[in-house]
């Protein structure tokens, strides 16, 4: 296979007493889509925004396309291809789609001394790239708010792709939609990862990781317990793993092995 | 059919969700209201139109920098302090001082605009909401503006910069009329009426269109433009509607509110500036309560008080309804006293419909 567009060695991060994470290795290559799975707490979102530019490690180091490199800002990762979208803050509901769509990179016209945003091509390129996601809309202009959860993910996705990013990484995507809405963003990763772009996926439902993943790693307590392929893994045990093994075995006992 | 229903009904909603609807409808049961009513008390010949649409005028002036500040969300409530503040720095610097009055004016803009980026950095800097900032303004300033005309002149009310703004080139801008020749011909076709008798005997009761109208039409129709045409406008929308998402794209979002801080002082020292050469005096009492008036205007014309949505048409008719109203009790004899009630209740009206708008857009219950 290809070399890992970005990779990340014995990643590190400490809050203070916290240690947040202790020693993570994860890579992502081009088309595939990487799960990274975990409870709550596990640092799942520490990671990414490590990856992401948000934290700076405490240590460990990161490449991508395998030269080293020290993100200051979530601006430098952006630039670097790797876009970032994160579930709580993916929208502004009261915008229309389009000005979210080209929220901080509004196309421009010239007007005499004036420079207008070019709202024929934003709307127009708008319904193009949603469109390219399986997404129909009735308009560009109507607002985010209107859209259900699964599209507005969609809407933040499509942006990300059609500003180059080479690594998608979705925070949790599908962990507050319905059956309809998951599998139409399940879909839409399928069709991101066959463009080419390695798309990181986290979530902690096992069921959604093992519909789209290539590979997955599983997060606990700040380490990562391994990498594995798709095939080479039962979702049990990747459920297992995630909740630190023993413990959930007792619990699947005692319960009848309803988890 | 079914789908044709289903399409008229979206395209009635499109049609409704405007943030000016509400205050259209407003402005249209306004005026209508008054014209059932006072017709025939000259609130509609020429000179009582000119005279609410003055009043209207410097609503508008203020609203304007006050709606695109509460859409980039954030609200400045010492702009009726600046206003006192402007006024008597200008009258300070050109009676005081001695200096011209378009070194006054300049000053007091550069002053005011510099205050306004104090604003500004102290709720960036210190992340405290900005009425809790601006409130300390509003104090501050009116303290200043009754120190320093006391100060200087042991009175809270300087006068004489009506002699001394004639041939300034700048104060015309400020308080100076147009179109004269236009309404000197509008007069002589019968339109307005001319003065029959006294030192004005044959002017057209309304000499022209004054400056303090021009700078309102073009504050709204820039605010207008910037906001709703280009990438600064959208910033604007994007920094209210949520910092953290907009940050995230790279919005400057920091610089975007500090610059709406600096647009509203900017807005309020062309209403003092407006008002010094009106009366030819500036006093440290004036602009008291403007703010809450320029907010009315802006919640009237359906931004909403959590910033992300709105608009400066909106706000430019909340600022011609209260115009009206306010001149239109006047001439009918109305108790100028209810004029707060009616104030209170459409605030209030216009709050409730927009939260309902809101919901329509965003889906929430
Ligand atoms: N800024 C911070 N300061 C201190 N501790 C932090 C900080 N951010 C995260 N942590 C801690 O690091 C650990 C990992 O948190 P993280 O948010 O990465 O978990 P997660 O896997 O994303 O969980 P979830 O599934 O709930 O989103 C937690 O114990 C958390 O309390
Ligand atoms: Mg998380």
């Amino acid at each position: 296979m290809s070399a890992p567009l970005i990779e990340l060695k014995s990643i590190e991060k400490h809050f203070g007493p916290v240690i947040a994470l202790s020693g993570v290795t994860f890579d992502v290559k081009a088309g595939e889509c990487h799960c990274l799975l975990g409870d709550n707490g596990a640092g799942k979102s520490t990671f990414i925004k490590t990856m992401s530019g948000v934290h700076k490690p405490s240590s460990g180091e990161i490449l991508v396309d395998g030269k080293k490199i020290a993100f200051e800002s979530p601006r430098d990762a952006m630039a670097a291809g790797i876009a970032t979208v994160y579930q709580d803050l993916a929208m502004i509901p009261l915008m229309s789609v389009t000005r979210n769509f080209w929220m901080g990179r509004e196309p421009e016209k010239r007007f005499g001394p004036f420079k207008f945003i070019d709202f024929d091509k934003a709307n127009k390129v708008t319904l193009e790239e949603m469109a390219s996601m399986g997404i129909h809309l009735r308009g560009a202009e109507q607002a985010v708010g209107t859209l259900s959860g699964g599209e507005r993910q969609t809407v933040a996705i499509a942006r990300a792709v059609y500003f180059g990013a080479k690594v998608l990484i979705l925070d949790e995507p599908t962990s507050a939609l319905g059956v309809r809405q998951t599998s139409n963003v399940l879909a839409t990763i399928d069709k991101v990862r066959k463009r080419g772009i390695g798309v990181v996926f986290i979530t902690h439902n096992v069921r959604h990781a093992m519909a789209v993943g290539d590979r997955f790693t599983v997060l606990n307590r700040g380490k990562t317990l391994g990498t594995a392929k798709r095939g080479e893994v039962k979702p049990e045990e990747l459920q297992d793993l995630m909740a630190g093994g023993k413990e959930l075995a007792e619990l699947e006992g005692s319960l009848g092995g309803t988890i | 059919m079914t789908d044709e229903r289903i399409k008229q009904v979206s395209a009635l909603r499109r049609a409704m969700i405007r943030p000016e609807l509400g205050a259209t409808a407003g402005t249209l049961l306004v005026f209508l209201f008054f014209l059932l009513i006072a017709g025939d008390s000259g609130m509609f010949a020429p000179a009582g139109i000119q005279n609410w649409t003055v009043v209207s005028a410097q609503f508008a002036i203020i609203a304007v920098g006050a709606c695109l500040l509460m859409i980039a969300g954030e609200f400045d409530i010492s702009v009726g302090s600046m206003i006192g503040f402007a006024g008597i720095v200008i009258a300070i610097l050109s009676v005081q001082w001695g200096l011209p009055v378009w070194v006054s004016i300049l000053a007091a803009f550069v002053i005011c605009v510099a205050l306004g980026w104090v604003n500004g950095m102290l709720v960036i800097k210190t992340g405290l909401p900005s009425f809790i900032v601006t409130l300390a303004f509003l104090y501050i300033l009116r303290g200043l503006t009754i120190w320093l005309s006391i100060l200087t002149t042991r009175q809270t009310i300087i006068g004489g910069v009506k002699d001394l703004v004639q041939n300034d080139w700048l104060a015309f801008l400020f308080g100076g009329v147009v179109l004269k020749d236009l309404f000197a011909w509008f007069a002589d076709i019968g339109l307005i009426e001319k003065f029959v008798a006294g030192t004005r005997a044959g002017q057209p009761v309304v000499e022209g269109l004054p400056m303090l109208v021009v700078w309102a039409v073009v504050l709204v129709i820039f605010g207008h433009v910037l906001l709703t045409r280009t990438k600064f406008g959208n910033w604007i929308f994007a920094s209210g509607g949520d910092a953290q998402a907009a940050r995230y794209v790279g919005v400057p979002v920091a610089r975007v509110k500090i610059l709406m801080f600096m647009f509203s002082a900017f807005c309020a020292c062309v209403f003092a500036t407006c008002q010094v050469i009106e009366f030819g005096s500036a006093a440290a009492d004036r602009g008291f309560m403007k703010e809450f008036e320029a907010i009315i205007c802006v919640v009237i014309g359906g931004t909403l008080l959590t910033g992300g949505y709105g608009s400066v048409i909106g706000a430019a008719l909340g600022a011609i309804i209260f115009g009206v109203v306010q001149q239109g009790l006047f001439f009918t004899g109305g108790e100028s006293s209810l004029f707060r009630v009616f104030l209170g209740t459409i605030l209030l009206g216009a709050v409730l419909f927009n939260t309902y708008i809101r919901r329509m857009i965003t889906g929430e219950r």
